[in-house]
């Protein structure tokens, strides 16, 4: 009894040296576990007097609760300090690039392909597609130009006989859906088109995006207000200049060719605009009675206009691409610049 | 087409300046392409005088002129043309004139002989594209001491415009002012033109077989002309500014009166002319020289003029070389016809020819234009070479001449069409200043449509024309009003661009090939592919219609690895052509290639390359988009392209959609390629379907798991073992899970042993360990029946 002093110093010297929680424990167990020496001098109480016995029991619950309170609070320092030491082991370089694939990347002519049908597709036009091999009456007759018609050597066209050949415009799906009969008609045709030419500003092989919107009472005023609408879009620019040219085309009339202001020079004069701070980026018109006839659309009820434009060009001017070439050569330091 | 400004304005000059008038002619709907000066910048040059040419002393090649140039005092001037002659009037530029090129002229001495200026060529005045043979010889009358530019007009430019097919009438200087004088509400001029009185009655006769061809043909004898007498150098300037080379003085007055009126013209030397002229279709078969030199076969739909003897010309296209005029020429038949488009179009072409006559006639030439023409080109002929004109035999069927043509105008239709109400009055003022007669009716306006304009023959062409003259810019803008209606879209359909994203996300770049590839790639790959050939390649390694994506995504493979791109990942979306003309497949399909590899270079990655599995993955990530895996399956087959141990036939739906294997080696080899590649493609249609997530209830009891491994044959495809598992498993099999493939120690050879997971849950109740018992059993027993396959220990 007399030892209790020596006893909870003796203990608290134990704690103190406990370096990791499994020591603390055999601390605990040895002073106060069922066979500890605090919890013997509680066991001893009955070898004492009647009067002797509540003070000194009081004096070892206090040791003993004193020693349970300083085990339980370096047993938590001890815990911090391990879960500190297993953090500092187990920090990362974060500034190590992530793991897995890379992002891949569209081709710059889809992506431009998609955004003009998004354009359109979000106020109401459809997306039409159709064959590539298209036969004479699809490519050339239905669309007002009939055999030997000089306007036959504005394209040069790929055949494989006397009939059938490589579109080279996507009109010839304006043409299968205005069969089709269904009215009002709003498609665009995006597509991979032909013409035999090939040269720093000519691939064979190009693609267009043509519209065609027929319905009653379309004028010339609501071509010219959808394709400002579309250019000022694509550009995401509202004050682009744009202008509307007198041009020729044998499925439409009137027709014109729409010029921008020089998207490089802002209308300055520059290499990419020949100087003349204009761009020539579309064609379109008013759809020729005769396309109409062909497809037995009733022209006196319907009228409508049909636009057309080259999907290289508008993604050269959009991204800067300086040489057409590039856009089929499939290089992939020239495709990853378009994720 | 390319003329001189100063041409155009003698006919119409409205008070603009040179660029403003191009811009004017183009925003009418005729593109000007460029604006060029007629000749570069040079000052101090002066027209003048040779008065005395002597022998240079001391050079056999020198003359030693003395020149009068307006000034107090001739000039010595050492000249080393050999055309230099005393008596000439001649370019010189001055002691301190600056010449083309920044070359200035200083006083000179040349073997010991003063030079003080210098007579000047064509070619250092930058007036000729070619260095000139001497210099440049004035006529008589130029005056000594005037500006050479201002005395040739060389403050002048050419302009060039693109013509659009519609527009021949446009192809003329009188055509250009026609419609100049439109835009600016000016009246037009040309040259004083006089007919021509007959000096002799001799004809040569003319018959026109095919009328409906050639409705107008007109000859006239020209007799005793001077074939050697030089073209006037005003008209050698304006055909070079026009971009036309002088030929001689009877072709540079055809091409003259061409571009003046519109009108192709042509000269046949009489004496070669036999019987006398017929118009008619060829002979299959004849043969002729053409004026260039070529021999051609010509065919049967093909419109000659011919003489007694056969073909002597192309009508409207080319002459032939026998009849043409040469320097012993004496006696010239002039031809002006009027042949129709119908009989011009496409013939030129057809024998690889391309001349100003056909480009003409094919857009139509003003059927009223041919005596003008014929008058006008006497009138010349006789001022420069001389000879004594005949009577002008026509040869006219009237019936076959272009009807004349009357259209209407309605006003409510105008309206409609432009959005916009115009002023009656304008409307007729366009129109008439158009040269259309013009007569108000009731509806709007009647309008008879002059010879020239072909392309006017209904009444949206009239609306075109009053649009152009008023102007499209200034007409209004509008937005198209629509019904809001909605359409059905396919919530099933996986669309292309979400597949893209799909190969996008997981490090693809997307890829766009040509459709048309070399056979021999194609070969390499498909010996068996049918797909049409072009009749008109561009090059011999784009001929072929592709079968699969497969060539062009090799190609590009290629093209990357030659750029030390060894990791490639590609993808393209695309038709292929599959079968003859006739029976002609234009599929879509999406195609990739994989090489390289597996991870970028990176400080974590394993090095290790792509192979089968990496690809397939991504394949059966596409797959997955649909909602419906099962509806796919791979099966071991053989591609002429792929590896055989390494391909397999996709099937979608029990049906072949598409390939995917490693590129079969010796192809690889055959093609030199220097690294392996993977390679699937596999039709859109079937890419594209899907179907609709169809909701199951979750079950509240509890799942049994059971592993189960099995040996089995080395080359039992695994998908057969899975099919047989499933089958047997019953209805509550929620998952069926592959979890090892092993072969190596423990496993006997030939065999692999396959460890799968089975997880069983019953929607309503627990399930119990008897049940899952039973189905392991009949799996076991039917797996051992049908491959052999036993549990492993």
């Amino acid at each position: 009894m007399d030892h209790l002093p020596t006893l909870v110093a003796e203990a608290r010297r134990a704690i103190e040296q406990a370096d990791t929680v499994q020591a603390l424990d055999e601390v605990r167990v040895h002073y106060l576990g069922k066979k500890g020496e605090i919890t013997a001098l509680l066991k001893g109480l009955g070898k004492l007097s009647a009067e002797e016995r509540p003070a000194a029991g009081e004096r070892i619950n206090q040791a003993k609760q004193e020693l349970a309170g300083e085990l339980e609070s370096r047993k938590a320092s001890l815990e911090k300090a391990a879960l500190e030491a297993r953090l500092a082991a187990e920090r990362l370089d974060v500034t190590l690039p992530g793991r897995g694939q890379p992002q891949g990347s569209l081709h710059p002519v889809t992506r431009t392909l998609e955004r003009i049908e998004g354009l359109f597709t979000r106020i109401g036009y459809d997306v039409a597609v159709g064959p590539e091999i298209e036969d004479d009456y699809h490519n050339f007759e239905a669309l007002n130009i009939p055999a030997h018609h000089p306007a036959r050597g504005m394209a040069d066209t790929f055949y494989f006989d006397a009939t059938r050949l490589l579109r080279t415009h996507t009109s010839p799906v304006q043409v299968r859906t205005m069969k089709e009969g269904k009215l009002p008609i709003r498609i665009v045709c995006p597509g991979r088109v032909y013409r035999s030419d090939s040269d720093l500003t000519h691939t064979p092989m190009f693609h267009q995006v043509e519209g065609l919107l027929v319905d009653e009472d379309v004028s010339f005023a609501d071509l010219k207000g959808t394709i400002e609408d579309f250019l000022h879009a694509f550009f995401e620019r509202d004050d682009l200049s744009v202008r509307f040219r007198p041009s020729y085309f044998p499925f439409t009339e009137p027709s014109a060719e729409v010029d921008i202001q020089c998207v490089m020079c802002s209308g300055e004069g520059c290499r990419v605009c020949g100087h003349s701070g204009w761009l020539e980026v579309m064609g379109c018109g008013m759809v020729h009675p005769e396309v109409f006839r062909h497809s037995g659309i009733d022209t006196e009820r319907y009228t409508g206009f049909a636009f057309g434009m080259g999907a290289e060009r508008l993604a050269m001017l959009r991204y800067g691409v300086n040489d057409l070439r590039l856009f089929f050569d499939n290089d992939l330091r020239f495709l990853r610049q378009f994720a | 087409m390319k003329f001189s400004e100063q041409w155009l304005r003698e006919w119409v000059s409205p008070s603009v300046a040179t660029q403003a008038l191009a811009d004017q002619i183009t925003m009418a709907g005729l593109e000007v392409d460029a604006v060029e000066p007629v000749a570069p910048e040079f000052s101090g040059v002066v027209v003048a005088e040779v008065i005395d040419k002597t022998q240079h002393p001391d050079a056999d090649k020198l003359n030693v002129c003395l020149v009068n140039d307006g000034g107090d005092e001739p000039v010595q001037v050492v000249c080393g043309a050999p055309n230099v002659a005393a008596g000439q009037k001649i370019v010189f530029a001055r002691v301190g004139a600056v010449l083309p090129g920044d070359f200035k002229i200083k006083k000179a001495k040349l073997r010991g002989q003063a030079s003080h200026g210098m007579i000047c060529s064509a070619s250092e005045l930058g007036m000729a594209e070619e260095t000139s043979a001497g210099i440049l010889v004035l006529p008589v009358e130029a005056p000594v001491g005037e500006d050479f530019r201002a005395y040739m007009g060389l403050d002048d430019h050419t302009i060039e415009v693109d013509l659009t097919p519609n527009r021949g009438d446009c192809l003329s200087l009188q055509g250009l002012a026609r419609e100049v004088g439109v835009l600016n509400r000016l009246a037009v001029e040309g040259p004083a033109e006089s007919p021509v009185a007959d000096t002799h009655q001799e004809t040569f006769p003319v018959a026109v077989s095919d009328p409906e061809r050639c409705p107008r043909y007109l000859g006239r004898l020209i007799q005793g002309v001077d074939v050697s007498a030089p073209t006037p150098l005003w008209m050698v300037e304006r055909l070079r500014r026009s971009g036309v080379r002088s030929i001689d003085a009877v072709v540079d007055i055809t091409n003259y009166v061409m571009l003046e009126l519109g009108q192709p013209l042509h000269a046949f030397d009489r004496a070669n002319l036999h019987e006398g002229i017929q118009v008619r279709l060829a002979r299959e078969g004849e043969r002729l020289m053409l004026l260039d030199g070529q021999e051609i076969t010509l065919r049967g739909e093909t419109l000659v003029i011919a003489d007694g003897r056969g073909p002597l010309a192309i009508a409207g296209v080319m002459g032939g070389e026998h009849s043409g005029v040469n320097a012993e020429t004496r006696d010239i038949f002039l031809e002006s016809a009027f042949f129709t488009q119908l009989a011009v179009a496409g013939q030129a072409r057809s024998y690889g020819l391309h001349t100003d006559a056909s480009h003409r006639f094919e857009r139509g030439v003003d059927p009223t234009l041919a005596r003008r023409a014929m008058e006008r080109a006497t009138q010349l002929l006789l001022e420069i070479v001389g000879g004594e004109p005949g009577p002008v035999v026509e040869a006219v069927s009237e019936i076959h001449l272009p009807a004349e043509r009357r259209v209407t105008l309605r006003r409510s239709r105008l309206t409609q069409a432009l959005g916009l109400e115009l002023d009656d009055a304008e409307v007729a003022e366009i129109l008439t200043r158009l040269g259309l007669a013009v007569t108000a009716v009731e509806s709007g306006w009647e309008a008879e449509v002059p010879a020239w304009r072909f392309d006017i023959s209904i009444e949206e062409d009239l609306i075109e024309e009053v649009a152009r003259i008023y102007g499209y810019n200034r007409l209004p803008v509008r937005r198209p009003a629509a019904r809001l209606g909605l359409r059905p879209d396919g919530e099933s359909r996986q669309p292309l661009a979400r597949l893209r994203r799909q190969l996008v996300a997981r490090g693809y770049q997307e890829a766009i090939t040509y459709s048309f590839v070399a056979p021999e790639l194609q070969a390499a790959l498909l010996p068996e592919a049918v797909s049409p050939r072009l009749a008109n390649p561009i090059s011999s390694d784009m001929a072929v219609m592709r079968a699969s994506l497969f060539p062009g995504l090799i190609k590009a493979f290629e093209h990357n690895l030659n750029r030390q791109q060894g990791r490639v990942r590609l993808f393209e979306s695309g038709l292929v052509f599959r079968g003859e003309l006739d029976d002609l497949h234009q599929i879509p399909m999406l195609g990739g290639l994989v090489s390289g590899s597996r991870e970028p270079e990176g400080w974590c990655g394993a090095k290790e390359k792509v192979d089968f599995f990496d690809l397939k993955g991504d394949l059966e990530s596409l797959l997955a988009l649909g909602g419906e895996p099962e509806a796919w399956r791979f099966e071991p087959a053989t591609h002429s392209a792929l590896h055989p141990g390494q391909s397999a036939r996709i099937l979608h739906r029990g049906e072949e959609a598409g390939w995917i294997g490693t590129l079969h080696p010796a192809v690889k080899a055959s093609l030199g390629l220097k690294a392996d590649a993977v390679l699937f493609e596999v039709r859109l249609d079937a890419l594209t379907h899907g179907k609709l997530p169809a909701f199951a209830p979750l079950s509240r009891y509890p799942e049994v798991r059971r592993d189960l491994a099995f040996l089995v044959a080395d080359d039992l495809p695994i998908q057969a073992l899975l099919d047989c598992l499933r089958e047997q498993a019953g209805d509550w099999l929620q998952e069926l899970r592959l979890f090892d493939v092993y072969q190596g120690k423990g496993v006997e050879p030939g065999h692999k042993s396959v460890a799968l997971g089975l997880t069983w849950q019953h929607p309503s109740r627990t399930l119990n360990d008897d049940e899952i018992n039973q189905l392991v059993d009949a799996i076991v027993a039917e797996s051992g029946s049908r491959f052999g396959a036993r549990l492993r220990g």
